[in-house]
């Protein structure tokens, strides 16, 4: 043990006597680490952005669209097909028991105008359930309501960023909204949502009952998709099925074929969208894994170095009774201390790397216990690893040859 | 009289093999070095007087032959326990004097003493450290690193670091072969000091002045000892260091 101290304080003096070097050699762990942590910090970021987003959906939602992606071989779009009606949104609110919102859901976008002001934006077309589906309560005024959709009514409920393109500075509530032309009464303005996941403003939206969209602007008979909500998350699975199931005999679909509809929970749009950057994250994760590897090369090339310096170093201590084994401690010592002290400096680097990230660009970041201590782990490994060599070539010199070493 | 023996080497051989050619550089030395002697072993380059001191000083093992230092028999000893036995029982001085550049005097003389089994706390090793260097006259000195001393200082300190350990045997390496011939009769006068308390000092040297401070001369060729002889005219170096200053006023004081 007292050997061990002592060989960690020659390494440290070593260290120390070549301050440049071993910064520059620390460089490329620090670079490594720092790579790993930023990347990580990075991906789980988006990805907690992304589970925020999933979960502003709704909770426990069931989408229905219509069309399937692939019937009969051949791929159709969501929403594209037009085999929903409002009688299926209606079944499934009225047949499956752990439904307890339901709203049939039509899309177009437009051209929507206010006085002198106009704005393009999206018009969802929704029933009054959409609101509390979504958990998207209004900031102004009322939402639409279930007998506005039932007489048609011409009422509107605007985003944010509507109601500040269109009435800037005023009180939109009781004003008249032209969306393509059509005359609408704005009841509400929702509550601001942000961006979404794939970069769209949320609040860059138009809703009015769907009943209005489809006679006033669309006059069409089918749906794009109903949103189903399920009474907890331990249905969902069964809903699911048992919307299938029901939607499959409402279209008189034989066991031979196809859905021409297809039925979406919410885990699985989550699924699908964190799946995407994981694959990122992975990728450059182990790209800066690569770079982690090339410091403990840069490590492993110093030492050699080190080694072949202080050679005649090493017969001196060796010929004043250091053993093979404290010539090899101190130069391992050495590596393992470049290797810790460059992952401690980087996972501070990679940490204020995220930070900044955070700060300047507005990138979502967070920083995973778990991952720094993975690349300590990989830092001392990486230091063991690549310091052994020449650790064990230095301690196997001999001490004459070593002495007479010019 | 076994007892007495610091070294004894009964019939060592060496055997060298660089490629296809065997060098026997030792073809079976016995000689025996008591307690107090202070021996000087000559020989041309080539005779095998270094790789002597290398078996002496336990860098090298003997290829054939037994060696006792200090009554263990170490010939049969591992690269480890060799290790050991330089740690404990020798202490060496190199004609390089193989100090460790950037480090100070005092942590020059520490040096054996981090890779000893007895426990010794940071401030004992320091003290002595720095007694072995008041030993050499280099107290003062402490503090210094080697390139801030004259040769002869550095050597000196080297003597220290050899001595650190209180080894059974100094041995020396062409101790005064870096070194002008005034600071060379000094460092010869502080082994003669060490002797006279007793320390049993073995040395290589080709220059025959040198090897007249000594006791003993054994003298190499070959690889075999041709010579073995206790020294008559033995020069003491003080009264050398006298007379040499004395000629220097004398130049001084001619016109």
């Amino acid at each position: 043990m007292r050997r061990v101290l002592a060989a960690f304080k020659i390494a440290l003096r070593a260290l120390f006597r070549n301050k440049t070097r071993a910064f520059l050699t620390m460089l490329g762990i620090i670079c490594g680490v720092a790579a790993v942590i930023t990347t990580v910090s990075l991906g789980q970021g988006a990805k907690a952005q992304i589970e925020a987003q999933i979960a502003s959906l709704g909770q426990n939602v069931i989408q229905v669209g219509s069309g399937s992606v692939t019937r009969g071989g051949i791929h159709t779009g969501w929403g594209s097909a037009g085999t929903l009606t409002i009688e299926d949104a209606e079944a499934i609110q009225r047949e499956i028991p752990g439904v307890v919102g339901v709203s049939p859901e039509v899309r177009t976008s437009g051209q929507v105008a206010a006085g002198n002001a106009n704005w393009f934006t999206q018009v969802l077309g929704e029933s009054a359930d959409y609101f509390s589906i979504r958990q998207w309560p209004v900031a102004l005024g009322e939402p639409f309501t279930e007998q506005d959709v039932r007489s048609v009514n011409k009422v509107a409920v605007i985003g944010a960023t509507v109601a500040d393109q269109l009435y800037p500075g005023e009180d939109p509530i009781g004003k008249v909204i032209r969306i393509r032309n059509a005359p609408f009464i704005v009841v509400g303005v929702l509550a601001s949502k942000g961006f979404n996941m794939f970069g769209q403003d949320q609040d860059d939206v138009v809703v009015i009952p769907y009943t209005s969209a489809m006679k006033r602007l669309l006059g069409q008979t089918s749906l794009r998709s109903i949103i189903v909500q399920a009474a907890g998350p331990e249905i969902i699975a069964l809903t699911q099925q048992q919307i299938t199931e029901l939607l499959r005999q409402r279209h008189r679909i034989t066991p031979d074929r196809d859905d021409d509809f297809t039925v979406r929970t919410q885990q699985e749009i989550a699924e699908r969208a964190t799946e995407a950057s994981e694959t990122m994250r992975n990728l450059l994760a182990g790209v800066a894994a690569v770079s982690l590897i090339v410091g403990g090369i840069g490590i492993m090339n110093i030492m050699l170095v080190s080694v072949t310096e202080r050679t005649r170093e090493i017969g001196i201590r060796m010929a004043v009774g250091a053993r093979g084994r404290d010539v090899m401690l101190q130069f391992l010592i050495e590596a393992v201390t470049l290797s810790a002290i460059g992952g401690a400096l980087g996972i501070l680097a990679g940490v204020g790397a995220s930070k900044w990230l955070t700060y300047s660009q507005g990138w979502p970041t967070a920083t995973p216990l778990g991952w720094i201590l993975i690349s300590v782990c990989c830092s001392a490994v990486v230091g063991i690893l690549f310091g052994f060599y020449p650790a064990r070539k230095a301690s196997q010199l001999d001490p004459i040859e070593a002495l007479r070493y010019e | 009289m076994e007892t007495n023996a610091v070294i004894r080497l009964e019939d060592i051989h060496k055997v060298y093999q660089t490629g296809e050619v065997e060098v026997h550089a030792v073809r079976g030395v016995s000689l025996e070095i008591r307690r107090g002697e202070f021996v000087a072993i000559m020989g041309a380059s080539g005779s095998g007087k270094s790789t002597l001191m290398n078996i002496i000083g336990c860098l090298d093992r003997s290829t054939r032959g037994r060696y006792l230092l200090d009554g263990t028999d170490v010939s049969e000893l591992d690269r480890d326990e060799l290790a050991d036995i330089r740690n404990q029982k020798i202490g060496f001085v190199f004609q390089g004097f193989n100090l460790l550049s950037r480090t100070t005097a005092l942590e020059n003389a520490e040096l054996p003493m981090l890779y000893t089994h007895r426990r010794l706390s940071g401030r004992e090793q320091r003290e002595h450290a720095l007694k072995a260097l008041e030993l050499v006259g280099l107290a003062k000195r402490a503090h210094h690193h080697p390139n801030q001393l004259s040769g002869g200082q550095q050597q000196r300190v080297a003597i220290a670091r050899a001595l650190v350990n209180d080894p059974a045997l100094l041995l020396a390496d062409e101790p005064t072969g870096n070194l002008d011939s005034q600071t060379s009769i000094e460092i010869m006068g502080v082994f003669q000091r060490l002797n006279d308390q007793g320390i049993t000092i073995v040395m290589v040297t080709h220059e025959l002045d040198i090897a007249h401070y000594t006791k003993r001369n054994v003298i190499m060729r070959d690889g075999r000892i041709v010579q073995d002889v206790q020294v008559e005219k033995r020069l003491k170096a003080d009264e050398e260091l006298e007379r040499l200053r004395r000629e220097q006023q004398a130049v001084q004081l001619a016109p």
